[in-house]
């Protein structure tokens, strides 16, 4: 479990508890966080799940793969922190995560 | 519209060269029917091809793993011996119905074909170009800025900025380059997605100081009139520079939307076509309506869905065109008329 909070482009807070194992996407759609679209489903096929990621948790997040850079470069004002939020897996070590959402998904 | 003398006639069309789509030539063809696809993509396999080709899917029966490209290739080898024919980078912007209860498609290139019925297999619409998140970029569009290279002439001795690191922008840059009056490629990191060959291609331009090569994102457009004359851009370190252009091409990949089925007077439900669940039969006959386009209570966006679809559509299609024809429930593995059909 870990708790992860979302903040919405209008700075709206939204905390939610993640069962390890599932996506930082997954928790934001079933907790209708707003502005995280995930069109394809969390199959890293549209980058419209795109977050930034907290400055203090980019170490533990990881660097995004191969697959997901390329994905990135769909995205609207991709920025050092950015990730698509379906390819960050929730486990205990991301308790406390921040990310925020961006002003739009492309 | 111009009267077309001869247009090329066949039993159906087929809008959407998508999995189901493809499906469905062999659901008709067990009926005898002929078919023609039309697809805006260069190739067939829709969703499946374009945004998914290397992935796994995990459920369609029988199939306990296949990627979206396998399975476009398994299907197309499965309705060869139907040998239809496929009409790509085509887009159907009409279908009109004649007297007869037959149809018209036409496409953007101004093709006509009559066909008997129409189906409808056009997933989430069709795959267009994505408009970069470009502020103002609307403004310039088909004056300075273009999504595709419909003519390279227009190109010529401009300040070109190309857009992406894919094949499209890779492929462009190359082939621009000789008659551009300057070329700038300007990609978001150094790692590009496309074929190796046209990266080292392109690198090697940027040594010989044909081309720049700018790390960055575009944040705006500025010029007037439609007419850009520079980009600003935010690049890689921070900075922010102005770039001199007079073309740009953003290739920023491709998104559905419906298009034009949205004019043919169908009934639509939230840019769905509702069917019914016994011919999958839109609001006019003879036009059908399968796969991800359509919905009904308890419709489900799978390709399994779409497949059963195409079957029972074929037998209503096979009806509005010869009523009068009984048609004989046959099995593929037992019946020798079927076979024959198959070339087994
Ligand atoms: C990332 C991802 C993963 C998926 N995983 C699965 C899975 O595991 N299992 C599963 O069952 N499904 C999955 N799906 C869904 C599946 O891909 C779709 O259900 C399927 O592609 C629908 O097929 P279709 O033939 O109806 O339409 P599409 O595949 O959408 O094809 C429609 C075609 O019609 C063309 N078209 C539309 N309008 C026009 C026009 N006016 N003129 C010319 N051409 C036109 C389009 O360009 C397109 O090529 C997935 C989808 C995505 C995006
Ligand atoms: S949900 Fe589509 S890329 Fe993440």
């Amino acid at each position: 479990m870990a708790k992860i909070t979302y903040i919405a482009h209008d700075g709206s807070q939204f905390e939610v508890e993640a069962d390890n194992g599932s996506t930082v996407m997954e928790n934001a759609i079933k907790n209708a966080v707003p502005g995280i679209e995930a069109e394809c489903g969390g199959a890293c096929a549209c980058a419209t799940c795109h977050v930034y990621v907290d400055d203090a948790w980019v170490e533990k997040t990881g660097a995004a793969e191969a697959m997901e850079e390329d994905m990135l470069d769909f995205a609207y004002d991709v920025q050092p922190n950015s990730r698509l939020s379906c390819q960050i897996k929730v486990r205990d070590e991301l308790d406390g995560l921040v990310v925020k959402v961006p002003e739009r998904q492309a | 519209m111009s009267v077309i003398a001869d247009p090329v006639e066949t039993d159906a069309v087929i809008i959407g060269a998508g999995p189901v789509g493809l499906f469905a030539v062999f659901e008709l063809g067990l009926l005898d029917l002929k078919c023609h696809l039309i697809d805006i993509l260069d190739r067939a396999g829709g969703q499946c091809a374009e945004l998914y080709p290397e992935k796994p899917i995990y459920d369609i029966p029988a199939w306990p793993e296949i990627s979206g490209q396998g399975l476009t290739d398994r299907l197309m080898e499965q309705i060869k011996p139907f040998d239809p024919e496929f009409h790509f980078n085509r887009m159907v912007t009409a279908v009109d119905k004649l007297e007869d209860g037959s149809f018209l498609v036409t496409t953007d290139e101004n093709e006509v074909i009559k066909a008997k019925v129409v189906v409808i297999a056009a997933g989430g619409g069709s795959f267009q170009p994505k408009r970069p998140p470009v502020p103002g970029i609307e403004a310039f569009e088909d004056k300075s800025v273009f999504y595709s290279v419909r003519r390279m002439e227009e190109f010529r001795d401009h300040d070109i900025l190309i857009v992406g690191g894919g094949d499209s922008a890779l492929d462009w840059t190359l082939s621009l380059q000789p008659i551009a009056k300057s070329l700038t490629l300007l990609h978001r990191r150094d790692a590009f997605r496309g074929a190796p060959d046209s990266v080292n291609k392109m690198k090697a331009l940027v040594e010989e100081g044909k081309i720049n090569l700018q790390l960055g994102q575009v944040t705006g457009l500025n010029g007037a009139d439609g007419l850009v004359e520079s980009a600003s851009v935010k690049t890689k370190e921070g900075d922010e520079i102005e770039v001199k252009c007079s073309r740009v091409l953003p290739f920023f990949g491709l998104t559905m939307k419906l298009g034009p089925i949205a004019d043919w007077g169908l009934n639509l439900n939230e840019n769905l076509l509702p069917v019914d669940t016994e011919k999958f039969a839109t609001s006019e006959p003879g036009i059908f309506a399968i796969g991800d386009i359509n919905t009904y209570p308890g419709k489900l966006k799978l390709i399994l869905s779409g497949f059963h679809e195409a079957a029972l559509m074929a037998h209503a299609a096979k009806k509005y065109i010869a009523p009068d024809e009984r048609i004989v429930f046959q099995y593929t593995t037992s019946s020798t008329s079927l076979q024959k059909k198959l070339g087994v």
